[in-house]
This record gives structure tokens, C-alpha cells and sequence, in this order.
């Protein structure tokens, strides 16, 4: 491996890349368009109506009853009331294996007409997932508008949150990651199997096989674009997903091997369908296959939590599943080794894709 | 001569196909070397192998004294290649094509200069996709030229140009002569073969049916002579009675010349026959002609060769 032949070769490629306004459309613009879309029709209504427990104290007062129907009216979730006298909503939530639960505590009322601090409970099971975030981040837009309302954003309602961590979670905050991994699936997907069988045609191959160039520093070139473009496109998304619909996401240090080995696992995977089609024609629909099934099976749009049953080992099956799992435990969640078993599980199919993309992948012929 | 090309029993076989079957040849240092042959004979499988593109299947092949397919690495950087249909990358210019390649080979190159003596500065930033057929072919000239190569293979340069742009890529590869270095060059044009080549091979089947300078080729290959004379068809028994070997043409009759003192012969039999005549002309061979007859069918690239002469008449 000749490191100044990889860093002649790659601003080649960049330039080739960034004149093709197909590439950089798909690679960078498109998943801006699907965050302002999507951020826009679903950031405020939740994906799915999730079910709601909630167990009103303060159920004489009016405020406690506006509260309830701003909730209902986000349609994130359903509400369905139990008795003060169940006692303990935590326990009986856990013992009816319920998603999510909410305390209005007695004198709730009294205190928003008096604008004194007070709480609201959120009690989230954690084996429900993502569907415990819809209902955080519904039960915390509510607050927010109460607050807003009532003292022109200074704190007066605040939630306490119970079981899961303290992130509230809203649909905007799976869109990111889910777009990220799409961008991680798309750039590299779409154009390796372009490439690797246009030039094949073209025989740009051979064209470069004439000049010192290694297939491996040309394959390391193209990766390094690739995981470029997937940083980049990650902090696009990130940025716009804070900045417009206040997404609560975060890099950590377990984002960027994601970011590395997942562009490397679909290098790999475009490289190997446009090596083993005959023409670019049936590589286009090989390619198209591949990666439609998991543009939408692997939540990118939409939580894998929220999927029926039965979609779900169908979505676990895809590679894009881990990408996104392990970009949304790192960038949501902070759950570090979720994190890692995901990275793990991606590098080791960005490894064995790579090994056999490049014994197909040959450049002189026999 | 020091040979820098020299191939011993050659074949590549395809299954029970052989694309090439047991070729022989050299080419020396410095010449200009032209491979010829019907499309299909072999030709650009057996220059793909020189080039180190593709594996022999059997044979004794050095280029520049390497293998070129176990030491493709070492050689590259001592030759240069335009293969056939030489194809870019369309959203690169030939400034940074060029830049491309000096980086790739390590080599200190002024791509201005590089530009110019192919005669391509004004279109040193145009996107290759924007570029006419002669000047892509030139930017694979410019980039062949990058490594300052011993030797080039130039593969069917020329294919599909306008005469004028023909006409220019001839004068590089007179000036690559010029500066000492070999160059392989195939192509369907027999007139471009001609002019330019030292040497020449013909493959057909696979296999090399003549080799030589053109003129030996035509010299060994070739028909006599042929004195053409306008005038009376009657002349043609005319000259037939008097033991000339004398054919019909339109308008007129053609005498084979077995010696030059046949065409004195012709002229004062004609002269004194009493017929009406208007004029003489001599025909020679061209090496066309000679590629025609030992290939023994018109392909379509003689074809186009020969309707082109024929236009420019």
C-alpha cells in the first residue's frame, strides 16, 4: 500500500464525484430533503399512537383535564386512565407488562394557577424501546407548551422520568440516525455498483491498471471518499435535526467506527453486485434489491420497535439494521456496548463482504 | 538491433478457441512496429498480452526483457499504452489527467508542455466528456507520454477520427520515432501502416502469415506491375496475339509487366496497331492490396479503408 498513490488518486475521484450532480444528490441533498419532510410531518405527531397509562391524582382539576387532552391530541399516544386507587403506577406497570405510564400528581392544578414547581412522573418499561421515547418526548412537548404558556418558557411543570435514562426521545431523534445510516447505505450502494460495472465496460479498469495504482489503494481511496461523505453527512443531518426540530441527538466516540465500517460494509457490497453482473443494466437491478429492502426495513424511517412482529427478524437479518441500531444506541441512547456489539457486528460483515468483493473485483483478465 | 519486443510460439486459447496460435515475432529497439489483421485475428488479444492485461495460455513472451504478466508491475513504468476505444473519466480534464497520472508515477512532468505536443492547450480544462473523438484520443497520448516511456503500444490510435485529426496523431507517432523510441502500433488502416511503420506483421487466424518491412511485403507478396491503357477494347486481343499477358478493363485494357522492358514493348505494340488509344498509366501494389489478397476477404476495416481512399481520389 503506497499511501501518496491513494492521496493522488483521491482527489481525482472527489472531483469525478462532486461534478456528478446525480452523486452528490443522493449522497448529501436527498437525505437533507427526507429530514425536512419527514421532521415535518411526523415531529409533532409521533409516529403511532403508543399506549399510554395514566393514573390522574389531581383529577378534580381542569388543568390536570386540558393536560391530558393536549396529550391525546398529539396522537402519539393513547391514554387509558387508572384509578388512584391501583396505587403504585411503577408496580402496577411492570406488573401488567405495560409500555408507559404517567403520575399527574395531586395539586397539579393548584400549582400551575399558582406557578409553583411541579412534576409530572413518567414511568417508561424499558424492554418497550423506542416506544418508551414516543411517549417521553410527547408527555415533553405538552410540559414545554404549558411552560411556554404559562411563565414564557421559564420551568414550571417539569417531568420526572423514570427506568430509562434521562434523554426524552421523539421521533425526530430516530429520524437522524436513521438517516444517517440511510446515507451510509445509499452513497457508497448506488455508486459503487455504478461504477464497479460502468467502468468495467468503459474499461476504466484497465485504464488505471496501467498506471501503478494497486486495486487495494484504489479501493482504499474510494473508501476513504465514502466514509467522507458519511461524516459529512452525518454532522448535515445532525446539525439540521437540532437546529430545526430541536433533536436531542448526540456524537460520541462509539459514532465514527459506525461511520467508518458501515460505508466500508456497502463499498463492499455495491463493489461485488457491479463485479458479478454482466452489464451496468443488471447491476442497476441487483443493486436495486439489495438496497431498497433495507432503505425501509431497517429503520430508517421508522423505529424497528414499532415494526409488527414478524418484520422484525426480517429487519435483524438486514446489515443495515446494525448500522442504524449502533448509530442510534451511540447517538441517542449512550449505551456504549449496544454500541459495540453493533460495530462489532458491522465490521465483521464490512471484513468478509470486503474479502470476497475483492477476489471477484479483478482488473487484468486471464 | 537490441530487440525490446520478442515473442516465441505465443498462443492464448479461449476452451478449443485459439485466439492466438503459436506467433513468432520481434520488434527492435526504436522502430515503428505495425501489427495487422482482420478484426477477430488476434491482434488486440496478443497486444493486451504484451501490454501485461491478460495471461498467456502458452509461449515465451519479453517486453523490454520482463514478463509481462508476472512483472506487469516493473514494466508499466517503462511503457506507455493508448488501448483500444480509450475511454476516461468523463469529469476530468486532460490538465488533470495528466497531473493524475505524473502523481500515480511518481514523475515530474510540465503537463503545459505535455498539452502542447499534443497539440491539446486550448482544451487543457474541458471536461473529457465534452471532448471530440480525436481529442480524447489525444489525451491517451498525452497520458501514455506521462512515464516518458521506452515504449508505446498504440491500439487501433486512429479508429473512427476525421482525416485531420489521423494526420495529427501520425505526426506524434513520427515524433516518438523521432526521440528513439519504439512503438507498437495496430491498426485497420493499411495506408496508415504504410507510412508509418519500419516493420510490419500480419495475423490472421491467429497465426502470422507475413512479416517485413512494407516494401519487402509487397515486393514478396504483391502483384507485377500493371500497365493500364485507355482506348480501343480491341487492344486487348491486340496485345494478347503479340504473347503480353493483357486483360479487359472498363475502357480500355491492363498489361502485367514482367520486366521493365516489357512497358517499351506494350507502348510500341499499342502504337502500332492502327487502334484508337489515349493514354498509359502504371499500377503498382499497395500493401492493401497485398493485405487483401493474403487475408483473402474484404473485413470491414479494409472495407472502410478502401472506400476512404477511394472518396479522396
Amino acid at each position: 500500500m503506497n499511501l501518496p498513490r491513494v492521496a493522488a488518486y483521491f482527489p481525482a475521484f472527489a472531483k469525478g464525484y462532486l461534478r456528478n450532480p446525480l452523486g452528490l444528490f443522493m449522497s448529501l441533498i436527498f437525505p437533507i430533503i427526507l429530514i425536512l419532510i419527514f421532521g415535518a410531518v411526523f415531529s409533532n405527531s409521533g409516529v403511532s399512537a403508543v399506549p399510554l397509562t395514566v393514573q390522574n391524582l389531581d383529577g378534580g382539576s381542569a388543568a390536570s383535564q386540558q393536560f391530558l387532552a393536549a396529550l391525546n391530541a398529539t396522537g402519539a399516544v393513547s391514554i387509558t386512565l387508572v384509578s388512584p386507587s391501583v396505587g403504585n403506577l411503577s408496580a402496577y406497570i411492570s406488573h401488567h407488562s405495560l409500555t408507559a405510564g404517567l403520575v399527574i400528581p395531586a395539586g397539579f392544578g393548584a400549582a400551575l394557577a399558582n406557578h409553583t414547581p411541579v412534576s409530572v412522573l413518567v414511568y417508561t418499561n424499558p424492554s418497550a424501546g423506542s416506544a418508551a421515547g414516543v411517549v417521553q418526548g410527547a408527555v415533553q412537548g405538552v410540559v414545554n407548551g404549558l411552560n411556554l404558556r404559562l411563565a414564557g418558557g421559564s420551568v414550571v411543570v417539569s417531568t420526572i422520568q423514570l427506568n430509562v435514562g434521562s434523554v426524552l426521545y421523539t421521533y425526530i431523534d430516530y429520524l437522524v440516525p436513521g438517516l444517517i445510516g440511510f446515507s451510509v447505505l445509499v452513497a457508497p450502494m448506488f455508486s459503487m455498483v455504478n461504477i464497479s460495472s460502468t467502468w468495467k465496460r468503459d474499461k476504466l479498469f484497465r485504464q488505471l491498471s496501467l498506471t501503478p495504482l494497486t486495486r487495494g489503494e484504489w479501493l482504499t481511496a474510494t473508501l476513504l471518499w465514502y466514509v467522507l461523505l458519511a461524516i459529512t453527512s452525518a454532522l448535515l443531518l445532525l446539525g439540521i435535526g437540532a437546529a430545526v426540530f430541536g433533536a436531542h441527538v448526540t456524537l460520541t466516540w462509539m459514532t465514527l467506527p459506525i461511520l467508518v465500517f458501515g460505508p466500508m460494509l456497502f463499498v463492499a457490497i455495491g463493489l461485488l453486485a457491479g463485479t458479478v453482473s454482466n452489464t451496468p443494466e443488471s447491476a442497476g437491478v441487483i443493486g436495486n434489491i439489495i438496497t431498497f429492502p433495507m432503505m425501509f426495513l431497517s429503520g430508517t424511517f421508522f423505529p424497528v420497535s414499532l415494526f409488527p412482529s414478524w418484520l422484525v427478524p426480517i429487519a435483524r437479518a438486514l446489515p443495515l439494521y446494525y448500522v442504524i441500531e449502533g448509530l442510534n444506541a451511540s447517538m441517542v441512547f449512550d449505551n456504549p456496548s449496544l454500541a459495540l456489539n453493533d460495530t462489532l457486528i458491522v465490521l465483521v460483515l464490512a471484513v468478509a463482504f470486503s474479502i470476497v468483493a475483492v477476489r471477484a473485483f479483478t482488473w487484468r483478465e486471464d | 538491433m537490441p530487440e525490446t519486443i520478442a515473442v516465441s510460439k505465443l498462443v492464448k486459447a479461449y476452451g478449443d478457441l485459439h485466439a492466438v496460435d503459436g506467433v513468432d515475432f520481434t520488434v527492435n529497439s526504436g522502430e515503428v512496429f505495425a501489427f495487422l489483421g482482420p478484426n477477430g485475428a488476434g491482434k488486440t488479444t496478443t497486444v493486451e498480452i504484451l501490454e501485461g492485461l491478460r495471461r498467456r495460455t502458452a509461449g515465451e513472451v519479453r517486453v523490454l526483457g520482463r514478463d509481462p504478466w508476472t512483472e506487469a508491475g516493473r514494466l508499466k513504468r517503462r511503457i506507455g499504452v493508448i488501448p483500444q476505444d480509450f475511454q476516461f473519466f468523463p469529469k476530468l480534464s486532460p490538465r488533470e489527467a495528466i497531473q493524475l497520472y505524473a502523481r500515480l508515477f511518481a514523475v515530474r512532468v510540465d503537463p503545459e508542455a505535455l498539452l502542447a505536443e499534443v497539440e491539446l492547450s486550448d482544451k487543457a480544462n474541458d471536461h473529457y466528456d465534452t471532448l471530440s473523438g480525436g481529442q480524447r484520443q489525444k489525451v491517451g497520448v498525452a497520458l501514455a507520454l506521462v512515464n516518458d516511456p521506452e515504449l508505446c503500444f498504440l491500439d487501433e490510435p486512429t479508429t473512427g477520427l476525421d482525416p485531420r485529426a489521423r494526420r495529427s496523431i501520425w505526426e506524434v507517432i513520427r515524433r516518438l520515432r523521432s526521440e528513439g523510441r519504439t512503438v507498437f502500433l495496430t491498426t485497420h488502416y493499411l495506408d496508415e501502416a504504410q507510412q508509418l511503420s519500419d516493420r510490419i506483421a500480419i495475423i490472421n487466424l491467429g497465426k502470422i502469415i507475413a512479416t517485413g518491412a512494407p516494401d519487402e511485403i509487397i515486393g514478396r507478396f504483391g502483384r507485377p506491375a500493371r500497365l493500364r491503357i485507355t482506348g480501343d477494347p480491341a487492344l486487348v486481343t491486340h496485345l494478347t496475339e503479340r504473347g503480353f499477358r493483357a486483360t479487359a478493363t472498363n475502357g480500355g485494357a491492363e498489361v502485367e509487366l514482367r520486366s521493365k522492358a516489357d512497358a517499351l514493348a506494350v507502348v510500341n505494340a499499342v502504337a502500332g496497331s492502327g487502334l484508337r488509344w489515349e493514354g498509359f498509366s502504371t499500377r503498382s501494389d499497395t500493401l492493401e492490396d497485398v493485405f487483401i489478397h493474403l487475408v483473402g476477404r474484404l473485413e470491414e476495416g479494409s472495407m472502410r479503408a478502401l472506400d476512404e481512399r477511394e472518396a479522396n481520389r
